[in-house]
């Protein structure tokens, strides 16, 4: 008899769950999204701060608008790469969610409104005023040939260094102002036995970043975007020294680049074995999380050579075409770019609002910093994060990236570069 | 008589090894009960300087909604394919026909498309069906993705049978039916073994079709994992505390159908 | 083999449904994929004009894929030999009539119950040539540099790159070797315990030292499990993603690269759905290659 236990132990489960789930499928029958009075919320925050702002979000629009109904769809994965592919996969299946998060600039433009899967929001900035209130820098980020495309919630600045304090103190240093006084400092931490510069590239983004920061610093806000639009050629002289730079500035980095993920190169700077690390402002609230006090364990400055000028990465949502409920959908987006959905959300997730006009005091130090810079700043794109250039040529920049890091030549570099955007024109 | 390998010896390798495999495993478990800002590559192999038990709290409050769909999902889908790899083996090795070599050979081919290639059209296929986003659809999938791994797994195990066996069978009357349930099915109990621990953690730990083809209520708990990591800072702890928690009903099933290893079961129906 | 007639039919119903499911789900799929892959679709409208093999010249023109292709066959040799080979052993220790036979087992399968994301992260710290098992390693004066090492051993530069194995390539292996063994150990074990107690006695009967009862007896009636253990390990290491993307991402001068990432991040952050469907192409076409010998190996041995 003991034979026919194991079958007995099969055909149990078996009806036993082929139950259950008939009982769960007819729940789900209606299944599809973006179904009447339904609102699905496509994003890649799904932890941290960013969940917890994105919640507080949607909280405001339930108080506001409790007869409609909102589900977080996020998906997780490196920086949205996950996100990403889903959306892709449901846009190109005929399946889009309501709305969705997406980079402004080329990854929004080039992207989506290219594909001619977006819905102009005109008569949505004209209602509240919207041109008044965000940047005519940052709407331009969202918008192609006179319609606007999306809402922007957030911004995040790229061109930053973080530095320990400490460490900066010890060894007698001030913040560099351009990349030549940047080698000086360099040199000097590498012979006292610190890293001069913290990179943790697993990723290949971060050193994307740290280019793109030497290539702004050489060519200027203006000459850098049209690096990005085929105006100005990638063999540039500017672009070869920035080249040329790179790799003396990659001389100063931590042996284990590639083996660290940003966070994990941002500690170095924590714990004091590096000074500084060119990352996103999103390293703040890393930092914030290991407990360090803006201020005073770490400071910031804009990178070398790009004073005054801000590359903006800033999360946009937009209306996709085929959604069932757009009226619905606006008052969702309606929400998003008001005062009150703006500070319910940037607070949390320790990024700027998108807004100008917004209460300065539910922020931070570090925060209230930028803010200002932001108001004053010549707003750029940022390549690394897919505003500067369409996402192939991101793509293809990254992978030059990647190979010169490790292979250091020029030549081949500046041959890749061209190849990178030869699509462009 | 010859010996059997020396036993000590055995234990030796044995606890070598094992200390290699736990070597990662004691990482995971020191790094899940720190608090967050503990936490760096640097102090890695240390012990906590005090026990920290909230990411499991937190883990476990985030993972538990989707646990249910997990099982609702895997148990079926584990049966389902094994059943299906079970009778296509049986006839791949025993019943033979002018061509099977081709079949058998096109559906083990089926195990080396990429994924990621083939999501567009399977989402609109699904969706035709109106299998998309909904449990069913997913255990489907899984299903015929699992067909070639579980085929060529039966077909391997019962080429080992000898066919007189069947002969013999055959010569008593018995028919297909009654060859698979009296003779094929109890001796390949260690292959339904293999095959259940196989697909039970494959469809159990799959990312990317749960994430492409459900949405948030009827997502498994794999992708309430990859949940728990944000896109900008992760917090391994809690990352971690959640792997192991939903490694689990894995293990469980490991334990359980372990059993069913045992050699007697075996020995004594080939005597039979 | 006598043939019933009613036995023959009720045969063909079993494995039916499976023919048509694999036919549509499998073919069918991989049809679309192929004419994917000859077409000009690279961004998100889906433009189906005929490219001929542009896609395919470009990708195999393509510094990356070139060390793609290179980092593949390593992974591949060395993952499938050392998950075989660690298997098999563990499997015959384990068959040794010992105690805690189910713990032992329970503990090589353990690593398979969890989730390559939170594995592979593991094993980039544990790996990390400054943190990690160096910390011990370098007690006995070795400091290896694991997967951030570009180095390629006896390279031989052919294209664009240095042909040989890459250093960093070998961690990546140690990983998923500890991943998947518990599989393969699964796989002998079972087949072990099929082999009829009275082959094994008889063979120590005509005087067979143990020695000689493994290699005349046991490993010969092992051989369609390992033909199973190369296969399902050959699918996973021509399709490993989910360790390589948490472990070191394609790797400092792509030397932890592997197609699937480089498909993911063509197709889904590139928007170019043409080149991501040739390197799937490519890779189908290379495993036909090496499907067809075993499908000719059976025939002969019928």
């Amino acid at each position: 008899m003991k034979r026919y236990g194991f079958l007995w132990m099969i055909a149990i489960l078996l009806i036993g769950t082929m139950a259950a789930c008939s009982d769960n499928s007819s729940s789900s029958s209606d299944g599809g999204s973006g179904g009447e009075g339904k609102i699905e919320l496509f994003s890649w925050w799904t932890a941290g701060g960013e969940s917890e702002g994105l919640q507080a979000l949607m909280d405001q629009f339930k108080e506001e608008h409790p007869d409609i109904e909102i589900e977080n769809a996020a998906v997780a994965g490196g920086g949205g790469s996950n996100a990403k592919a889903v959306l892709a996969n449901r846009m190109q299946g005929g399946d889009p969610p309501s709305t969705f998060q997406v980079h402004g600039g080329d990854e929004l433009l080039a992207g989506w409104v290219a594909a001619d899967k977006m819905q102009p929001l005109n008569d949505l900035y004209e209602k509240n005023n919207w041109k008044e209130v965000f940047p005519q820098e940052l709407i331009d980020m969202v918008s192609k040939d006179g319609n606007i495309y999306a809402v922007p919630v957030d911004v995040h600045r790229g061109n930053v260094v973080f530095y320990n304090k400490s460490v900066f103190e010890e060894n007698n240093i001030e913040p560099p102002k351009d990349w030549n006084e940047f080698l000086e400092v360099a040199e000097e931490l590498k012979s006292n036995g610190i890293t001069p510069l913290a990179l943790g590239d697993k990723n290949v983004w971060p050193s994307t970043m740290v280019f793109e920061s030497i290539l702004q610093a050489n060519l200027g806000a203006e000459d850098y975007n049209k690096l990005w639009n085929g105006e100005i050629p990638m063999d540039d002289e500017r672009v070869v020294k920035s080249a040329e730079m790179f790799k003396k500035v990659l001389g100063y980095v931590n042996e284990d680049h590639s083996a660290r993920a940003w966070q994990d190169g941002s500690q170095l700077v924590a714990d004091g074995k590096a000074a500084m690390n060119i990352m996103g402002d999103w390293a703040n609230g890393y930092y914030k999380s290991k407990d360090l006090k803006p201020g005073e364990d770490y400071g910031w400055f804009a990178s070398p050579g790009t004073e005054g000028e801000f590359q903006v990465i800033t999360d946009t949502f937009g209306l996709p075409k085929g959604v069932e409920n757009p009226e619905q959908v606006k008052e969702f987006l309606t929400v998003l770019g008001s005062k009150k959905g703006q500070d319910a959300f940037n607070p949390k997730k320790g990024s700027i609002p998108a807004r100008t006009d917004t209460d300065m005091s539910k922020y931070g130090k570090y925060s209230t910093d930028t803010i200002k810079d932001f108001k004053n700043a010549k707003l750029t794109p940022s390549l690394a994060h897919g505003s500067a250039a369409p996402e192939q040529v991101v793509t293809k920049v990254n992978q030059a990236v990647n190979v010169f890091v490790t292979q250091q030549k020029v030549d081949q570099f500046i041959e890749s570069l061209k190849q990178s955007v030869s699509s462009l024109k | 008589m010859a010996k059997r390998l020396t036993k000590p010896l055995v234990y030796v390798i044995l606890i070598a090894f094992s200390l290699f495999y736990l070597m990662p495993v004691y990482v995971l478990i020191v790094t899940s009960l720190k608090p967050f800002d503990q936490i760096s590559l640097d102090t890695m192999w240390q012990l906590p300087s005090t026990i920290d038990l909230s990411s499991y709290s937190t883990a476990f409050s985030k993972l538990a909604p989707n646990i249910m769909n997990s099982f609702y999902l895997v148990i079926p889908a584990t049966l389902l394919s094994a059943l299906f790899g079970s009778l296509n083996g049986y006839v791949l090795s025993k019943w033979k026909f002018k061509g099977s070599e081709l079949v058998f050979t096109a559906i083990l081919f089926g195990m080396f498309i990429p994924y990621q290639s083939i999501l567009i059209p399977l989402i609109v296929f699904l969706r035709d069906l109106g299998l998309y986003n909904s449990i069913p659809g997913l255990i489907f999938t899984h299903v015929v993705y699992g067909l070639p791994i579980t085929t060529l797994m039966f077909r391997n195990f019962y080429a080992n049978i000898p066919n007189s066996m069947l002969e013999s069978a055959k010569i008593d009357g018995a028919n297909f039916l009654k060859i698979y349930g009296r003779i094929m099915f109890p001796l390949s109990i260690s292959g339904f073994v293999v095959v259940a621990i196989w697909q039970f953690t494959n469809i159990w730990n799959e990312f990317l079709f749960a994430v492409s083809l459900t949405q948030s209520d009827q997502q498994p708990v794999m992708v309430a994992l990859q949940n728990l990591a944000g896109s900008q800072v992760v917090q391994w702890n809690v990352q971690m505390a959640g792997a192991l928690l939903a490694a689990l009903p894995t293990l469980l099933v490991y334990i359980l159908v372990g059993k069913y290893f045992v050699r007697g079961l075996l020995a004594g129906s080939v005597k039979g | 083999m006598i043939k019933g007639s009613s036995d023959r039919i009720w045969s063909i119903i079993f494995i039916l449904p499976s023919i048509i499911l694999i036919g549509i789900f499998v073919y069918g799929f991989i049809s679309w994929t192929g004419y994917v892959s000859l077409s000009e679709w690279r961004s998100l409208v889906p433009d189906y004009s005929f490219a001929g093999f542009e896609n395919y010249l470009n990708l195999f023109k393509d510094f990356r894929f070139q060390a793609d292709i290179r980092n593949t066959i390593f992974f591949t040799i060395l993952f499938i030999g050392a998950v075989a080979i660690m298997g098999q052993l563990l499997a015959v220790l384990i068959d040794q009539n010992i105690k805690g036979e189910s713990v032992f087992r329970n503990l090589f399968l353990f690593p398979m119950a969890l989730s390559f994301v939170v594995t592979g992260v593991v094993w980039q710290w544990l790996l990390n040539p400054s943190t990690g098992v160096n910390l011990l390693l370098e007690k006995i004066g070795l400091s290896p540099k694991w997967y951030i090492s570009t180095e390629v051993l006896f390279g031989i530069p052919i294209g664009k790159i240095e042909f040989g194995i890459p250093v960093a390539i070998i961690a990546i292996v140690i990983a998923a070797v500890w991943q998947m063994t518990g599989f393969s150990l699964a796989m002998y074990l079972a087949g072990l315990r099929g082999i009829p107690e009275e082959l094994k006695e008889a063979a120590r009967i005509d005087g067979a030292s143990e020695w000689k009862l493994y290699r005349k007896v046991i490993f010969p009636q092992l051989r369609p499990i390992t033909m199973s253990v190369i296969i399902i390990m050959a699918h996973i290491s021509l399709k490993i993603f989910d360790l390589i993307y948490a472990m070191t991402g394609p790797g400092a001068n792509y030397v932890t690269d592997v197609p699937a990432l480089y498909m993911f991040e063509k197709t889904f952050r590139a928007q170019d759905y043409a080149s991501g469907a040739a390197i799937a192409m490519i890779l189908l076409i290379s495993v036909a290659v090496f499907i067809i010998p075993y499908l000719l190996m059976n025939r002969r041995e019928d």
